[in-house]
């Protein structure tokens, strides 16, 4: 049975969970939304990388292979079978979030400001081939197993010699692959082909796959995309989650946009704030040509506000190969000592052409995907106060309105005409 | 003085790099503030106020000006501090490190390498945050070329961009990559700037055109070794920087007329802008900056 080689794969996320903080967490678009998505959590320290892969396959595992070009060999001790939480949980951690907050008794004195809510501190710890291969200009540099996937390192010659070793050793590389494969060899890359091994896997009683950690020494720093491109159907969307020491983490070789946040939108989204956010993320895709690569999420790991899940503790960082951190494995970094930089990219050959490259920055002031939601008073204006409270509403939440079409693209009509729609659903919450 | 507004190319350059800082900002989301233009600004400014006064020369806001603009288009930094550092160093270096009347490094280009090199990151650079939209690029090649050719030193722009090109695309060929690759290399935006704002200033080049010719090629080329052989970021601001130590034996070894700012404004007849006599005890002329 041929196996069907793929490159960087799929996200899985969290079930829901609501945090209290100063307003109420109560949605976040994690990749799941998006079809044809992929993760990878990507830690970088000087020249270390270590990458760590996902697959969301969902056909016969006779049939899957995956194959990254990497920079050198790797050894055994470089690659690792994670547990799929790990990234599970720096998807709910990062994703952006809707956040609702309900409009005080405008009768009443204004409170002085108050210190934000500090953020949570304590939480859970949660044969024939080696011959055919000289044969072919192919070289095993390594082969070995990791938990059920079993490990070729390989390097070549030429192309050609490479791809028909592939297909006699029974891979299918999609039509097209060859010349990509061919740039790689004469850059010297060597290729990291992993396989499921069928009798490891029935034994541990799985039947999913875990993602793979890579890790390797070199100046580049880089995500190859050109083998995933060749033969997909349309564009792709791919998480990277970049850990980083020192600031946030950008593209070199193509833009890096913030995605617009902090915007008030009109309360009816709530229902709908997958399609929301789809929407506007679309809408950003489009203003860009689809040429830009977008951050998410941009924090200090040493605290969140608000957290949309459970703080991350070292223990899940270093797994993912952040090596660098200090102290104990159940809490979360020290402040200042770890960053996580999430990037969304849409992507497809004609628009991203060329391997993504990446640089750490100094940058590191917070960024995150927030929308918020105000709930109205529904109670009655008994002084001034109260009145003007009453006569600056509709401007506010025509503000919203034009917010959210702004940001979708959306019909004003249509918004105006749920916006109405939701006015005589909603219920008094503070009567 | 509105007929020297006529003439000098540097009120071009001026014009064309506060356009492209107000489009960076309000079209493609650049993270500077005005507050940190008004710092860059301001730093650039009274350094080279200060030194003009120090050094008894006539005190020349139009480069110092095109030091700051440059600036902040390239340099970033969350450090305010940093930030009037980088004009400090642009400006003072133009006085310190002097040969024969020019100065030894562009002022925007050696500020940014000094900072990024003992900063450990507080001050970098965004190469990808033009992007790469054809309509953008041939909009500031136009405009880069016009201010080149005011200038009059369109000719190492020229040879580097060709050199630039051929190794870019030579790569591409010898890597057997599709022609989309070296294309979307070199449709960006920081690219143009590099070529028609910085390597072509002509107050740090060489002075013949041969040697101007061989030294564009050398930066070309050590920019393409430190980003496709060592696989480091802002190959060019660095390859520039280096290789601008060689301008001397450049000049040596090629000796051509020195370029002075003010030969446009003395071709006008009627021009009547004051030219500082030699410093008493100087060697070398007091030129403005």
């Amino acid at each position: 049975m041929k196996k069907s080689l793929l490159l960087l794969l799929a996200a899985l996320s969290l079930p829901f969970r609501a945090e209290a903080f100063c307003g109420f967490y109560v949605a976040r678009a994690d990749s799941k939304l998006f079809n044809q998505s992929s993760q990878v959590a990507l830690a970088r320290d000087g020249n270390s990388t270590a990458i760590t892969m996902a697959s969301d396959y969902q056909g016969d595992l006779k049939e899957f292979a995956l194959i990254i070009p990497v920079p050198t060999v790797v050894e055994k001790d470089d690659v690792k079978v994670l547990e799929k939480a790990l990234l599970d949980h720096l998807d709910a951690y990062t994703a952006p979030r809707l956040v609702e907050y309900w409009d005080p008794d405008p009768n009443l004195p204004v409170p002085m400001p108050v210190m934000p809510m500090a953020a949570f501190d304590a939480f859970a710890g949660s044969p024939k081939r080696a011959d055919g291969a000289r044969a072919r200009g192919v070289v095993i540099e390594r082969q070995f197993s990791a938990g059920e996937y079993d490990i070729l390192v390989l390097s070549a010659k030429q192309s050609d010699g490479l791809m028909i070793w592939l297909k006699e050793n029974d891979y299918k590389l999609p039509e097209g692959a060859e010349p990509v494969l061919d740039s790689y060899i004469r850059q010297n890359m060597k290729f990291f082909v992993a396989k499921v091994n069928l009798g490891r896997q029935a034994k541990e009683g799985r039947t999913w796959l875990r993602p793979l950690r890579v890790t390797y020494q070199s100046r580049k720093f880089m995500l190859p995309l050109r083998l995933g491109t060749v033969n997909a159907k349309g564009p792709q969307d791919l998480i990277v989650h970049a850990l980083s020491r020192n600031g946030r983490v950008e593209a070199t070789n193509y833009r890096t946009v913030r995605l617009p946040s902090d915007t008030e939108i009109p309360e009816h989204v709530k229902p709908q704030f997958g399609d929301f956010y789809r929407a506007m993320f679309d809408r950003a895709v489009a203003i860009e040509k689809m040429s830009a690569i977008f951050t998410e999420y941009f924090w200090d790991m040493g605290w969140c506000d608000p957290c949309s899940s459970d703080p991350v503790p070292m223990r899940e960082l270093r797994e993912l190969g952040c090596k660098w951190l200090k102290g104990d494995d159940n809490n979360r970094p020290e402040q200042g000592t770890m960053f996580i930089t999430r990037l969304h990219i849409r992507y497809d050959r004609e628009h991203f052409p060329e391997d993504i490259v990446f640089q750490e920055t100094g940058d590191t002031k917070n960024l995150q995907g927030r929308y918020v939601m105000n709930h109205p008073w529904h109670g009655k204006a008994t002084n001034d106060q109260g009145k003007r409270y009453f006569e600056e509403l509709p401007k506010r939440q025509e503000q919203w309105a034009q917010n959210l079409a702004r940001l979708t693209g959306w019909k004003i009509e249509d918004i105006h005409a749920k916006q109405a729609a939701y006015k005589e659903t909603a219920k008094p919450k503070h009567e | 003085m509105a007929k020297a507004m006529a003439v000098d190319p540097r009120y071009y350059q001026i014009t064309v790099l506060g356009s492209l800082l107000i489009y960076g900002v309000l079209a493609l989301d650049f993270e500077v503030t005005w507050s940190y233009v008004s710092i860059i600004l301001t730093s650039v400014l009274g350094t080279q106020w200060l030194c003009s006064w120090m050094t008894k020369t006539v005190f020349e806001w139009r480069s110092a000006m095109i030091s700051g603009l440059s600036l902040c288009l390239l340099c970033r930094t969350q450090s305010w501090q940093l930030a009037a550092l980088a004009g400090v160093l642009a400006i003072a270096t133009k006085f310190v490190f002097r040969r024969g009347g020019k100065h030894s490094f562009n002022p925007t280009n050696i500020a940014l390498v000094l900072l990024m090199l003992v900063t450990e990151g507080r001050v970098w650079v965004s190469p990808g945050q033009w992007g790469n939209v054809a309509f953008f690029a041939f909009l500031m090649a136009c405009l880069g070329g016009l201010v080149v050719m005011r200038a009059a030193r369109a000719d190492v722009a020229l040879a580097f961009l060709t050199s630039w090109i051929i190794l870019i695309m030579g790569r591409s060929l010898w890597l057997h990559e599709p022609m989309t690759i070296p294309l979307h290399r070199l449709q960006n935006g920081a690219l143009l700037l590099f070529t028609f704002f910085m390597i072509s200033d002509p107050r740090t080049t060489p002075d013949s055109r041969a040697g101007r010719i061989v030294f564009a090629m050398l930066v070309a080329w050590c920019g393409w070794w430190w980003q496709f052989r060592m696989f480091g970021t802002n190959g060019l601001l660095w390859s520039l920087a280096a290789c601008s130590v060689l301008t001397p034996f450049i000049d040596w070894l090629l000796p051509g007329p020195r370029y002075d700012w003010r030969q446009g404004i003395k071709s006008h007849p009627d021009h009547h802008e004051k030219i500082p006599a030699p410093s008493a005890g100087g060697a070398e002329p007091a030129l403005p900056c």
